[in-house]
C-alpha cells in the first residue's frame, strides 16, 4: 500500500519492459501446449469417490483422545472495553474444562499479515487477539469455553455474563465517507490513475453516462464452516485445519506462539469450499491458545453465526462510473471513483477500480478508490475480490452507454476492446475476448434480442437479454515447490503442500505430470495438503494451478539432468545433453532419434538407486511485469421479470471464457459454473445485513443470508476459446475466480432489456423493480 | 441450549400431564429446536407429541379433520386436500424445504414463531417478544420482512407460516385440549396481535395443546382458489407477502370470495373488508384493486417495508383476476 511499493513495482516493470521476452518465464512457449495426452480430457476428480463415500476426513472429523469442544462468546458492542466478565457459572457447568478470556489467555503476538513479501504469513488483520479488554468490532470473541461435548460448551457459553463500557463506534458507511482515506496502491497497482484529460473529455463528449452503482456487504457461506482440530505435543503445535493457505497459516501460528517454523505441523487435505475465506482467522489461534492452556486437544467448528462474526466478508462498495464516447462509440474518457470499507487493521484489498484499467482503450482515464475506516471485522478475500463488484459497475455503465448510443452492446465493446494494456501499453500475452463474445452470442441466440427494452412479454413475464464482460488478472506465485520422486517401478510421486478445495488440484496436476513425464495417468500419484510437503503458496488469486505447473515443469527439468547422470555411459542415451532428450513411454529418449531411449525403471535399476527425487520451484512471475495477462469472459443472460411482483427468474446463463487452454474440461466446467452461480447470488439475493446502529451483522444464518437455491439456478452453458497463452505454463491462465465476474452486470443489463428499469444497486430484489 | 429431558408422549393424557408440569411440546422440532439451540427459548423438558394420532379423516359435515401431528408433507400430498383444498396444498409446498416439510407438523406450523432477526439475536439485540419491556430493535432496524398491519410500537413481527394463510382463508378451526377440557377456536382468532404484550402470540392457555385442525366442507370459492407467495428467492425463503384467494361467480358477479394475506401481520390476515367490497361486484382489476386498498387503508409501513403495500395490491389483483378468468 506504500509509495515505496509503487516505486519498486514501477521500476521492475520499467526494467522488465526492456528485457527480451525469451529471457523471461514463458519466453519459450511450453511444449505441453501442443503435446497433450491427458491434459484437456474430461477427468473425474481423484478425491470424488472418497468424498461421496464419506471417507474423506475433514478438519472437524479428525478423531482424538480426550478431545475438548470449543464454543465462543462474541462481543455485542463494536467499540469499548470489557468492564467485567463473570465466568463462574460457566466454569461450574457440566463438562467444562476451561474458560479462556483475556485474563488468562496465553501471550500471543499479532498475526503477521498476508502479503507478497512474506509467503508464510496469512493474517487477515493485525489486531491483538484476546490480549486485553478492548473491543474492536461487534462479534469479536471475548471468551472461549472448552467442554467434553459441543453441547456442554455451547450451554456453558450462554452462562457467561459480560458487562461493557461502550465507546462511540464508527459503524456507518455514509458518515465514514467524509473521512475516507486514499491508499497509495491497491494490491500491486498504483491506486490513482490519471491519463489524458478525462474531465475535459467528459465535459465535451457527444455521449456520456455518469452514474453511481452500489454493491452490498457479502459474507462467505462455504458448505463446510471453518473448523480445526488442534493438539500440542511436546511443545509442537499440530493443527488439522481447513485452509487454503497451509504454509501461511502454519507460519503465522509459529510467529503468534513464538515457535520455530518447523514446530507447527498443519494438515489440510480437504477443504469444503474456500473462496478466499479459508485462511487464518481468530478461531485457529484461539483454539490453539485454549488447547495449550487446557493441555488437551481442542476442536473448533464454527457455527454459521460465528462464521459471520469472525470471518470477514466482501465490503460494500459505492462506485461512480462516467463514460464518454463519440458518435461512433469510441471511448474518450473512463472515470471510475469509489468507496469501499477497509478498516486500518484489515489486510485484504477489494480493488474494484482495477477492472476498468485493462478492458477498454479509452483515450483518457481518471480512476481512484477510497476506503472508509470503520470499527468492523476485517475484510476477507472473496472470489474475484475487486473484479466482482468492479465489473458490475463498469459493465452496467457500458450497457447504459450502448443504449444511449443506440448501439448493440457487443458492438460497443468490439469498438473499444483493448489490444494492449490501455494504460501502460504492455502487450497482451494472449487475448481473444471478442472471440468469446462471438461464441457466447451464438450459443444464447443474441440475434433474438430486441434492443428496445420491454418489448418481449409472455403473460405477466417481461423477457430480456443482457451481456457483460468478466475479467481477472493472471497470477503465478513465486516459491511454490513440488517434489517429484521416481521410484524403482518407474512410478512418479508428486508432492507439494498445495490445496484441494474441491476444484481438482491433484487431479489436474496428475494429468499434467503424466504428460510432462510421458507416463500414463495410473503411473503418477499426487500428494498435497500438508505442511510437511514442499512449500506451496496459497490457493488464491486463481494462481495455484499455474504456480504448481511451473514448479512441476522446473522439477521435470532437474529430473532429466539427474536421470542422465544416473544413466551414465552404458546407455543408448550416452552423450546426450538434457536439452536433447525428452520423456516418453515411461522413459527418456533422444528428441532427434527416438530409438535411443531407456526406461526409468532400467535407469534406476542399473544405477542401484531405489528412487530419484528432485524439487522444482515456481520462480518469480516476471512475465506479468512485461505482459498484460488477464483471463476474460463474455457473460450472457436471458431472464424473466414478473410485471406483477418484480420477481426475477433467470432462464439461462452462458459464459464464454478466454482463459488460455483448458486443462480438464470437467473440473473447469464445474469451476466456471460455480463462479457463475456465485455471480448469480451476488446479482439476485446475497446481502449481509449489517445494522449500522451497532455494527452487528443480523443475517447470520442461511435462512437470513440468501445464497441461491437450486431453483434459482438456470441452465448454464460454459464455453471457452481454448486459445493457448504462450507465456504461461501449459498455456493456461487461472479459472477459479473469473466465473464470478461480469455475471451480475449481465443479469442487471438483462433486467433493463426486459423492463426498461435500470437498477444500479445490488442485489436486484423485487422491491427495486415494482 | 439448556440441558433437557426428552419424553415421548404415550397418549394425549400423558402429554397434557407433562405440559401441566412444565414440559414444552415438541412437534417436528424444525423451529423449536433452533430456538432452543440459539437460547431464544429454554426448556428443561420436552414432550414429543409428533407420534400421537396422525390421521386425516372426513367429518360428518363433509370437511376434513387433520390431527395436529400430521406432517406438512403428508398433508400436502393427501388426495382429498389436493382435490378439494388445493390452496392448502400449494401453501404447504411453498413453505420451507422438502426436508423440513417431512418433519414439521401441523400443530407446530401453527405455533411457529416469528423470524425477526432481532428476536433470534439473544445476546446482541433488544426484543419485547423475547424479553418484555426490553425494547424493539426492528422498529428502526431491518424491517423489510415485518408487519404493515396490526403491529404496535412494541412489536412489528410477522407470523411466518404459509400453511396458516391457507387455513385462514379456508375458515379452519383449531381444536384444543387442556386441563379445562376441549375447546375450538377459529384459526383467524388463534393468533393475537401484539399490542402491549407481544410475548403473547396465541390464545393457547397454559397446559393446552392443539389436537387437530378442522376444515369446513369445500365450496366453490375454496376449490377455485390459489396461493401465491412472493419472496426473495425461488424457494426456501419466507414470504415477503403471500395471498390466498378463492372466488366463485354467477353471471359475472362475485358470489363468494375469500382472501387471506401472509407476511403482513403477526397473524394470517383474513381480508374481510376486501371480501365485503367484492361480493356482488364484477371482479375487474379495478374492483379488486379498490377492494384490497380498502383492506390496506390502515396499513402502517415501516422504514424498510413500504413496498409491501404495492406488492400485496398487485399480487391480490393478479390472483383474483386469474381466478375470475379460470372460473368455470
Amino acid at each position: 500500500m506504500s509509495k515505496l511499493q509503487n516505486v519498486i513495482v514501477g521500476g521492475v516493470r520499467a526494467v522488465i519492459g526492456h528485457v527480451p521476452a525469451s529471457w523471461l518465464p514463458g519466453g519459450t512457449p511450453d511444449p505441453l501446449i501442443d503435446k497433450r495426452v491427458s491434459l484437456g480430457e474430461q477427468q473425474s476428480r481423484i478425491d470424488g469417490p472418497d468424498k461421496v463415500r464419506g471417507k474423506a476426513r475433514f478438519a472437524a472429523e479428525v478423531p482424538m483422545e480426550k478431545l475438548l469442544y470449543a464454543a465462543f462468546v462474541h462481543s455485542t458492542i463494536a467499540r469499548g472495553r470489557i468492564a467485567d466478565i463473570d465466568v463462574s457459572a460457566a466454569e461450574a457447568a457440566p463438562g467444562v474444562a476451561l474458560v479462556m478470556t483475556y485474563r488468562n489467555a496465553p501471550k500471543m503476538s499479532v498475526p503477521p499479515p498476508i502479503g507478497m513479501t512474506n509467503l508464510k504469513a496469512a493474517g487477515n488483520h493485525t489486531l491483538p487477539i484476546m490480549q486485553d479488554a478492548e473491543i474492536r468490532w461487534n462479534g469479536q470473541v471475548v471468551a472461549v469455553v472448552l467442554a467434553d461435548t459441543r453441547e456442554q460448551a455451547d450451554h456453558a457459553a450462554t452462562l457467561i455474563r459480560v458487562r461493557y463500557d461502550a465507546a462511540p463506534a464508527r459503524t456507518r458507511f455514509g458518515e465514514g465517507k467524509a473521512s475516507a482515506y486514499t491508499p497509495e496502491s491497491i494490491l500491486v497497482e498504483r491506486n490513482r490513475l490519471e491519463k489524458g484529460d478525462a474531465s475535459k473529455k467528459l465535459a465535451q463528449a457527444a455521449f456520456k453516462i455518469d452514474a453511481v452503482y452500489t454493491t452490498p456487504w457479502e459474507n462467505h457461506n462455504p458448505i463446510e464452516p471453518h473448523a480445526a482440530t488442534i493438539v500440542w505435543r511436546d511443545g509442537r503445535l499440530i493443527v488439522h485445519d481447513a485452509t487454503q493457505m497451509i504454509h501461511g497459516t502454519a507460519g503465522s501460528l509459529a510467529k503468534i506462539f513464538g515457535l520455530k517454523p518447523d514446530d507447527v505441523e498443519l494438515s489440510s487435505p480437504y477443504v469444503g469450499g474456500g473462496f478466499g475465506a479459508k485462511g487464518l482467522w481468530d478461531h485457529q489461534i484461539l483454539g490453539a491458545a485454549a488447547a495449550k492452556l487446557a493441555n488437551r486437544p481442542v476442536r473448533v467448528a464454527l457455527s454459521r453465526a460465528s462464521m459471520h462474526r469472525l470471518i470477514g466478508g466482501r465490503t460494500q462498495t459505492e462506485q461512480r462510473v462516467a463514460l464518454a464516447a463519440d458518435a461512433d462509440g469510441k471511448l474518450k474518457a473512463l472515470l471510475h471513483h469509489g468507496y469501499g470499507v477497509k478498516p486500518l487493521h484489515s489486510i485484504s484489498d477489494e480493488g474494484f477500480t482495477l477492472t476498468g484499467r485493462s478492458l477498454y482503450a479509452s483515450e483518457s482515464f481518471d480512476i481512484v478508490q477510497h476506503y472508509v475506516d470503520l470499527d468492523l471485522l476485517a475484510n476477507s478475500f472473496m472470489r474475484a475480490p475487486g473484479e466482482a463488484p468492479g465489473t458490475f459497475a463498469i459493465e452496467c455503465a457500458m450497457d447504459e452507454l450502448a443504449h444511449a448510443l443506440g448501439m448493440d452492446p457487443i458492438e460497443l465493446r468490439r469498438r473499444n476492446v483493448a489490444t494492449c494494456d490501455p494504460v501502460s501499453g504492455a502487450p497482451h500475452s494472449q487475448s481473444a475476448i471478442m472471440k468469446a463474445y462471438d461464441l457466447g452470442a451464438a450459443r444464447i441466440g443474441w440475434d433474438r434480442r430486441i434492443a428496445q427494452p420491454g418489448m418481449r412479454r409472455e403473460g405477466e413475464w417481461l423477457i430480456g437479454m443482457g451481456c457483460a464482460t468478466g475479467t481477472f488478472p493472471f497470477m503465478r506465485m513465486p516459491g511454490t515447490s513440488v517434489r517429484i520422486t521416481i521410484d524403482a517401478d518407474g512410478i512418479a510421486h508428486v508432492a507439494s503442500a498445495a490445496h484441494e478445495m474441491g476444484m481438482g488440484t491433484a487431479t489436474v496436476q496428475r494429468q499434467h505430470a503424466a504428460d510432462r513425464l510421458g507416463l500414463p495417468l495410473d503411473r503418477v500419484t499426487v500428494t498435497i495438503g500438508d505442511s510437511s510437503l514442499p512449500f506451496a503458496s496459497f490457493a488464491g488469486g486463481s494462481s495455484q494451478t499455474a504456480s504448481l505447473a511451473a514448479a512441476i515443469s522446473a522439477a521435470t527439468g532437474k529430473l532429466v539432468t539427474d536421470l542422465l547422470r544416473l544413466a551414465g555411459n552404458d546407455t543408448p542415451l550416452a552423450g546426450l545433453k538434457p536439452s536433447e532428450v525428452e520423456f516418453a513411454d515411461g522413459g527418456l529418449r533422444s528428441v532427434e532419434d527416438p530409438a535411443r531411449q531407456e526406461s526409468l525403471v532400467s535407469i534406476l535399476r542399473r544405477s542401484g538407486r531405489g528412487e530419484v527425487s528432485v524439487i522444482g520451484e515456481s520462480g518469480a512471475p516476471l512475465e506479468i511485469m512485461k505482459y498484460a495477462m488477464h483471463s476474460t469472459s463474455a457473460n450472457f443472460c436471458e431472464l424473466r421479470v414478473s410485471a406483477v411482483t418484480g420477481e426475477i427468474r433467470v432462464d439461462r446463463l452462458v459464459g464464454a471464457f478466454d482463459c488460455g487452454r483448458i486443462l480438464n474440461a470437467k473440473t473447469a466446467t464445474s469451476q466456471f459454473k460455480g463462479g457463475m452461480i456465485m455471480g448469480l447470488g451476488m446479482a439476485l439475493t446475497e446481502e449481509t445485513l449489517l445494522d449500522e446502529r451497532t455494527g452487528r451483522i443480523m443475517s447470520t444464518s442461511l435462512a437470513d443470508y440468501h445464497v441461491p437455491v437450486h431453483l434459482d439456478v438456470p441452465d448454464i452453458d460454459v464455453l471457452w476459446t481454448d486459445i493457448p497463452d504462450p507465456r504461461t505454463p501449459l498455456g493456461a491462465r487461472g479459472i477459479g475466480e473469473i466465473g464470478t465476474t461480469g455475471v451480475a452486470a449481465a443479469i442487471a443489463n438483462a433486467v433493463f432489456n426486459a423492463t426498461g428499469k435500470r437498477v444500479r444497486d445490488l442485489p436486484l430484489t423485487l422491491d427495486r423493480l415494482i | 441450549m439448556t440441558p433437557l429431558t426428552y419424553f415421548r408422549a404415550a397418549d394425549r393424557a400423558d402429554a397434557l400431564a407433562r405440559i401441566e408440569s412444565g414440559a414444552r411440546l415438541l412437534g417436528g422440532g424444525t423451529n423449536l429446536v433452533d430456538l432452543l439451540r440459539q437460547n431464544v427459548e429454554q426448556a428443561s423438558e420436552l414432550v414429543d407429541v409428533s407420534r400421537l394420532g396422525g390421521a386425516i379423516s372426513e367429518t360428518d359435515s363433509g370437511g376434513l379433520l387433520i390431527d395436529a401431528s400430521v406432517r406438512n408433507a403428508a398433508l400436502a400430498a393427501d388426495p382429498r386436500v389436493r382435490r378439494h383444498y388445493p390452496v392448502l396444498a400449494r401453501a404447504l409446498l411453498a413453505g420451507a424445504s422438502a426436508q423440513i416439510r417431512n418433519m414439521a407438523t401441523v400443530g407446530g406450523n401453527i405455533l411457529q414463531r416469528t423470524r425477526c432477526p432481532y428476536f433470534y439475536d439473544v445476546d446482541g439485540a433488544r426484543c419485547n417478544k423475547r424479553q418484555p419491556g426490553a425494547g424493539c430493535d426492528a422498529l428502526d432496524g431491518f424491517n423489510r420482512y415485518h408487519a404493515i398491519l396490526g403491529a404496535s410500537d412494541q412489536c412489528v413481527a410477522t407470523h411466518p407460516s404459509d400453511m396458516c394463510v391457507a387455513l385462514a382463508m379456508l375458515d379452519a378451526v383449531v381444536h384444543l385440549a387442556g386441563p379445562g377440557g376441549d375447546r375450538s377456536v377459529p384459526l383467524t382468532d388463534f393468533h393475537v396481535l401484539p399490542d402491549a404484550t407481544p410475548d403473547v402470540e396465541t390464545v393457547l392457555k397454559p397446559g393446552e395443546l392443539i389436537t387437530a385442525v378442522e376444515l369446513p366442507p369445500p365450496s366453490a370459492a375454496t376449490t377455485n382458489a390459489d396461493y401465491r407467495k412472493v419472496r426473495d428467492r425461488s424457494s426456501y425463503a419466507f414470504a415477503l407477502i403471500s395471498v390466498a384467494g378463492g372466488l366463485a361467480l354467477a353471471d359475472g358477479r362475485v358470489t363468494q370470495v375469500r382472501i387471506a394475506l401472509g407476511g403482513l401481520a403477526a397473524r394470517p390476515w383474513r381480508a374481510t373488508r376486501a371480501e365485503a367490497a367484492l361480493v356482488g361486484a364484477a371482479p375487474t382489476p379495478d374492483a379488486c384493486l379498490a377492494a384490497i386498498r380498502e383492506e390496506l387503508a390502515g396499513a402502517r409501513p415501516l422504514s424498510g417495508n413500504g413496498f409491501k403495500i404495492d406488492l400485496v395490491e398487485r399480487t391480490t389483483v393478479a390472483v383474483l383476476t386469474a381466478l375470475a378468468g379460470a372460473h368455470p
